[in-house]
């Protein structure tokens, strides 16, 4: 049996906005990835810790608090820094354009903004994770 | 003719008229098989005398102002004032806010509605490293009283109503705002407004919780009890079911998770000594407002008559204001599509109207752009103005509960009502809100509902205008409203030269002395009141209270 792809969805900062969060784990359980969600409130240290143990093919980071520029950056650093700079990390919430190429830059693979449809994600994970 | 008869002969032009439609239904199909609500509840083809057989009108409708207050809670309701345009509000430092605000008096709004950054809500000071990144940008940055007198600078605050989002540090601001109206020479029995201090659904829909739940309901009976005596004109407490909506859930579970929320606060305060008819007058409830129509119209009438009847039956309240749901209400912020904004002017158009056919006695409408961004001036005004169009011009505020009567909204109102309290009982079966919570109840039933929300959807079953059909390419958006970054930095600046400039010992005296009352069991209020005064900032004060009674952290 081909293996699962494993992914860790996490909220990073101090947004309580899960519904988005839950429902994209929802959906890649269903698509039969193995998914883990960390809960609100989620330092990046913390989420990459759970990521490296957990041995993630992938992390999903969404905010809609206006942090991003911030946090997602953060996160793909400091996976860098661990020596896990190959997991696949993409995003979604509030996160005006402008914004984009910036993150895209700073090393997340992918952002979905709001209304992009959950099968949208799924083909992108299982196209990217290698 | 008698009764029966009539009956008989209703019953007998339904079968003939049945078989028009069956001829109709044979050469064209319905759009779809079965309809219904978001709540799962059928909209049948057509309601009819036979499914308000049941309603019985002086005990289940009534007369406005009257128990059990389903046609509203005042007697001449829009007549005499229309309903509060309060449009929640705060971005940034304290200083841009109050422009906003100075701005949305200008234009007529009529009480002003505080949206406080995350760190704010969460206890944390705008200069510790979880806020970082998060500073000014939901709300406005609060740290100490010197932000709070910027915020009202120029605001006379015995002319105003105020309500603030604020949960698990409501007791700190609302000290801080005694605190600034005592500076301008208004004395405390004067104010009015709202706290939101609702701690339960941010346990379970909205986040922002701090303590666990035994502490935080001591702090929100504390906040009764002070408010008895002193804000005898403000609103302890804004139940809300707004977020329980935005996470996902139906209108019925809106209704039974706020409802069921409302009775813990009461059984809560009761437990603490106070008298029901003491305090449950200055309760009030925060509902959504979403698409469809005539759902939730029901769904404002089935909520006010409900919480009549428990409040009546299960906690003998013996004055009518105790029983009587107050409510404000805003647009559904989950309604609206990044895709074509200008489309959301409508959707909150239909959802204010909504509203305003289902009695709130206070809205906010959003802003077209908030799938995108904060709202910019221009947004904001159309949102306004929308409200303003609805009560001047459409006529519908001129006389009261206009759709009472209708068979289809008092079915729904009866059926939304039954449902709400099916569920109210499976929540006392678990042990009532906190248990439920613990157990997860609440948040299966939201998830379920979000995510077979999201599957319609996706299947396109749920049309949404400009997202799953009729789309267009779009340049991106422009004209957004964005808080820069060296806002974080100013604000970081601004509070250490408060800490520069206070007065050392009396903070710490002051801490010192609310540690001692939270580690005694008195009530906190004055002791926070007393630190706030001193620029103990709000990081400071819920530091202590966090100590000493520990974090919530989520299972």
């Amino acid at each position: 049996m081909e293996k699962k792809i494993k992914v860790l969805i996490a909220k990073p900062g101090l947004d309580g906005h899960d519904r988005g969060a839950k429902v994209v784990s929802r959906a890649l359980r269903d698509a039969g990835m193995e998914v883990i969600y960390t809960g609100i409130r989620q330092t990046p240290e913390q989420i990459v810790a759970t990521a490296i143990q957990e041995d993630v093919d992938s992390i999903g980071l969404s905010c809609l608090s206006g942090a991003h520029n911030k946090l997602f950056p953060k996160v793909v650093n400091l996976l860098r820094e661990k020596g896990a700079g190959d997991v696949l990390v993409f995003g979604g919430g509030i996160i005006p354009d402008e914004d984009i190429q910036g993150l895209k830059d700073a090393g997340i693979a992918e952002i979905f903004l709001p209304g992009a449809s959950t099968e949208t994600t799924i083909a992108f994970i299982k196209e990217h994770v290698k | 003719m008698s009764c029966t008869d009539k009956k008989a002969r209703l019953a007998e032009r339904q079968t003939q008229w049945q078989g028009m439609v069956d001829k109709a239904l044979s050469r064209f199909p319905e759009r779809k098989e079965v309809f219904t609500t978001t709540s799962g509840i059928e909209m049948k083809r057509l309601f009819g005398p036979a499914d308000v057989d049941a309603v019985d009108y002086l005990e289940d409708v009534g007369f406005p102002g009257e128990f059990p207050f389903t046609r509203g809670v005042q007697p001449t309701m829009y007549r005499g004032r229309f309903w509060t345009m309060r449009q929640y509000a705060g971005f940034g430092s304290a200083r841009q806010t109050n422009e906003r605000y100075r701005y949305l008096l200008g234009q007529g709004q009529t009480g002003l509605s505080v949206a406080f950054d995350l760190p704010t809500q969460i206890g944390y000071d705008s200069d510790m490293e979880l806020a970082d990144g998060e500073v000014g940008k939901v709300g406005v940055a609060i740290d100490s009283l010197a932000d709070m007198e910027i915020l009202f600078d120029q605001i006379a605050l015995d002319q105003v109503s105020t309500s603030m989002t604020i949960n698990a540090p409501a007791a700190v601001l609302l000290a801080m705002y005694i605190a600034v109206a005592e500076k301008q020479g208004v004395s405390s029995d004067k104010l009015r407004g709202t706290i939101q201090n609702d701690v339960l659904k941010e346990y379970f829909a909205r986040g922002t919780y701090i303590f666990p739940p035994q502490p935080s309901m001591k702090i929100i009976t504390d906040i009764f009890s002070y408010c008895k005596d002193n804000l005898p004109n403000w609103n302890t407490i804004s139940i809300s079911g707004y977020h329980i909506r935005e996470a996902g859930s139906s209108a019925v579970q809106e209704v039974a998770f706020t409802l069921a929320d409302g009775l813990a606060y009461v059984g809560a305060a009761i437990k603490s000594g106070l008298d029901v008819d003491d305090f449950a007058k200055r309760l009030s409830f925060f509902f959504n407002v979403h698409n469809n129509f005539l759902e939730e119209v029901a769904k404002f009438r089935a909520a006010r008559r409900l919480w009549a009847r428990l409040m009546k039956e299960r906690f003998g309240a013996k004055k009518a204001a105790s029983m009587m749901m107050r409510f404000h209400t805003q647009t559904a912020g989950c309604s609206l599509t990044a895709q074509q904004p200008d489309n959301n002017v409508v959707r909150v158009t239909m959802q204010a109207l909504a509203a305003v056919l289902g009695g709130t006695n206070s809205l906010h409408t959003n802003s077209r752009d908030e799938a995108l961004c904060l709202p910019t001036e221009d947004s904001v005004r159309i949102a306004l103005r929308t409200q303003q169009i609805i009560a001047h011009e459409s006529g519908v505020a001129d006389t009261i509960d206009p759709l009472a009567g209708s068979y289809m909204v008092e079915s729904m109102t009866s059926e939304i009502e039954a449902k709400a309290l099916a569920y109210i009982k499976k929540i006392d079966d678990l042990g009532g809100v906190v248990k439920a919570i613990e157990a997860g109840f609440m948040q299966q039933e939201i998830g379920d509902s979000a995510y077979a929300y999201q599957k319609s959807v996706e299947t396109g079953d749920q049309v949404i205008v400009g997202v799953n059909k009729f789309t267009v390419q779009e340049a991106p958006p422009t004209n957004l409203l964005r808080i820069k970054q060296e806002m974080e930095i100013e604000q970081r600046k601004s509070l250490a030269a408060v800490k520069a400039g206070r007065d050392a010992a009396a903070v710490s005296n002051s801490l010192k002395t609310l540690r001692q009352v939270a580690e005694s069991g008195d009530n906190l209020m004055p002791a926070i009141v007393a630190a706030v005064k001193t620029y103990a900032t709000l990081g400071e004060v819920c530091g202590v209270l966090r100590e000493v009674f520990g974090e919530y952290i989520e299972s």
